[in-house]
């Protein structure tokens, strides 16, 4: 895969749904055994030149999610390295019992690419978001579950998943132009923490589109004299707990910030992660606690869950102004 | 009201759905689909169903279940033009802040029975429904809007089995059978081989009836098969009533400039 500063930018004007289309086209050319199956979204996930180019490994499934997850447990029963594509409510609601049964338990090589997660659909409204989904795939031992922060790391950790045997998840999130936090190729390690800002008093954990929502955040409150770090929390499962608590016990407040409900999510994996330490820092999760009947677009519905980097720069800076330090 | 007053009520609901879908601007709107359904929308709202705005929430009205939800601005339109909904309402379609999203919540209040958006559920919760007045001895019909590529998904007919097994003869589904979907052409993405022949195999009353033939429609809807369901195959064009879209690729959502909204209003207008 090419990460010259040409294909990162391309990407990231795609923004992550679509740029996983082109990504996977790349990918095919070196994956012979690469096959993908999609549920009526070739054009939402930008697949026509996978499917142009590699008809012969390209299948729609139509409307039919539980289906096409079981269709994938076939063909990778087979041999088949096979990626899944949906729309994330879709494909983690109603596949779910595929995902966990089928191509879990049995530990079969597919990875399932879960389009527009949390917030993105937008006024496309409520039955079309997916604020439960990492609580649900972390919960299956054996599902890698992946939540990259911008496109650049969606491409990396593609290419990390091509090459990987077994079940995985992959989180897509933002919307076409969401900036980019990785500017430049870097080494993409699976099992690391990565550390995208240093500071002191506060860690900012941080996954998906949030990552960047929350260095912006950082440089708001490094005005006014609060200088936190931000962790990308992108690897969910398997979650090394050890090295999170490590890196929480540096700070006096440690805030965990999703686009996804703050039951199940990374703000449960840090407070699972710190519930095995003696003495640790404060901890406050953000994320979605409430319905969303009433909605907007994708930055109104940020604003109003709370989750914009000025959302998130004031929640800090309430918080940590009344702490005894 | 007369096949006439229908007709003219299918021409309101397109209206309503391209000025909609102009002003939702970059948000956009399903218009093709809601465009294919609009015959079959007025028939039903206009004459065929026992619904009174005044008392929405009547244990004996009948139901209608959306379950091809990406046209909720198409049943958002009819309800306005039933009493039900207010143009203010439909003025915040996919506005921030919004209770009418893209895809529709329920609320009887609003005329609106279930959640719907994500598909294949709604036969299964007509059949729920129409199983609920045999037990409760109420004489209201259920009526479920379903799309053609919908029924890809396996639960349609998980609920095509289910309501023969229940005798549901106060069960009608109508398939907008238009032909097309997100992908492109039904027939490519997923081949349904004969669709009548495959609820007729579950044991449906079937007919078929040209889905912009209002008379067509209203003597379908008021056949009854005694203890079995009816699915009534509506045999439509996406964006039908603008004709130079009419059954082409790449209006099952689209976004609309002013220059295309005003030739669309045109080519309405001389339909009308």
């Amino acid at each position: 895969m090419d990460f010259s500063s040409q294909n990162i930018m391309q990407w990231s004007r795609l923004g992550m749904r679509k740029a996983y289309g082109a990504v996977l086209n790349e990918l095919a050319n070196d994956h012979g055994d690469l096959v993908s199956i999609a549920a009526d979204v070739a054009d939402s996930a930008n697949l026509y030149d996978f499917a142009r180019n590699h008809p012969e490994r390209h299948f729609n499934a139509g409307i039919s999610e539980q289906n096409m997850v079981a269709m994938a447990a076939g063909l990778a029963k087979e041999g088949g390295n096979v990626f899944v594509t949906s729309f994330a409510p879709f494909v983690s609601l109603r596949g779910y019992e595929a995902i966990r049964t089928l191509i879990c338990y049995m530990n079969l090589n597919v990875k399932i690419a879960a389009l527009s997660s949390g917030f993105s659909l937008g006024v496309q409204g409520a039955t079309h978001y997916a604020l439960e989904d990492m609580a649900i795939m972390r919960a299956i031992p054996n599902l890698l579950v992946l939540s990259p922060a911008d496109t650049t790391e969606m491409a990396k950790a593609m290419e990390y998943l091509a090459d990987y045997e077994g079940p995985a998840y992959l989180r897509i999130t933002g919307l076409p132009g969401s900036a980019a936090v990785y500017r430049a190729d870097y080494a993409y390690d699976v099992n690391r923490l990565n550390i995208v800002r240093e500071g002191t008093d506060v860690g900012i954990f941080a996954t998906g589109t949030l990552v960047n929502e929350s260095v912006r955040a950082a440089r708001l409150l490094s005005k006014n004299g609060i200088n936190p770090a931000v962790v990308n929390l992108s690897t969910l499962n398997p979650v090394k707990s050890d090295e999170i608590a490590a890196e929480c016990l540096k700070y006096k407040l440690v805030m965990t910030v999703e686009e996804h409900n703050i039951v199940g999510g990374i703000g449960s994996i840090v407070s699972e992660a710190l519930a095995g330490t003696m003495k640790h820092p404060k901890l406050v999760r953000m994320g979605t606690t409430d319905d969303n009947h009433r909605v907007g677009n994708y930055s109104y519905m940020m604003e109003k869950n709370g989750l914009s980097a000025k959302a998130i720069s004031m929640r800090v800076e309430s918080i940590f102004s009344k702490m005894d330090l | 009201m007369n096949s006439e007053k229908i007709q003219e009520l299918a021409w309101k609901i397109r209206n309503d759905v391209l000025d909609m879908t102009f002003h939702a601007g970059v948000e956009g709107g399903h218009l093709g689909g809601a465009f294919s359904s609009a015959e079959i929308l007025a028939a039903l709202y206009g004459s065929e169903m026992n619904i009174d705005p005044n008392i929405p929430a009547n244990p004996d009205r009948d139901r209608f279940i959306l379950s091809k939800g990406h046209i909720s601005l198409a049943h958002y339109a009819v309800l306005k033009e039933c009493g039900f909904l207010s143009q203010e309402d439909l003025d915040s379609f996919e506005k921030n802040g919004t209770f009418f999203s893209t895809h529709e919540l329920e609320c009887v209040e609003h005329g609106i029975e279930i959640t719907s958006g994500s598909l294949g559920y709604g036969l299964s919760i007509g059949v729920g429904s129409a199983l609920s007045a045999k037990r409760n001895k109420r004489n209201y019909r259920v009526f479920v809007l379903l799309g053609d590529g919908e029924c890809n998904e396996g639960s349609v007919w998980e609920a095509a089995m289910a309501a023969v097994k229940y005798r549901l003869d106060n069960l009608i589904a109508i398939v907008d059978k238009n032909g097309q979907q997100l992908d492109g052409y039904t027939s490519e993405v997923m081949p349904i081989h004969d669709m009548e022949q495959a609820f007729k195999g579950f044991g449906w009353h079937t007919l078929v009836v040209n889905g912009h033939d209002v008379r067509a429609i209203r003597q379908a809807v008021g056949q009854k098969a005694d203890g079995v369901p009816t699915v009534i195959i509506a045999e439509t064009v996406k964006s039908k009533g603008i004709p130079s879209i009419e059954g082409q690729n790449g209006w099952h959502h689209a976004r609309i400039t002013e220059e295309q909204y005003r030739k669309f209003q045109q080519e309405l207008e001389e339909a009308r």
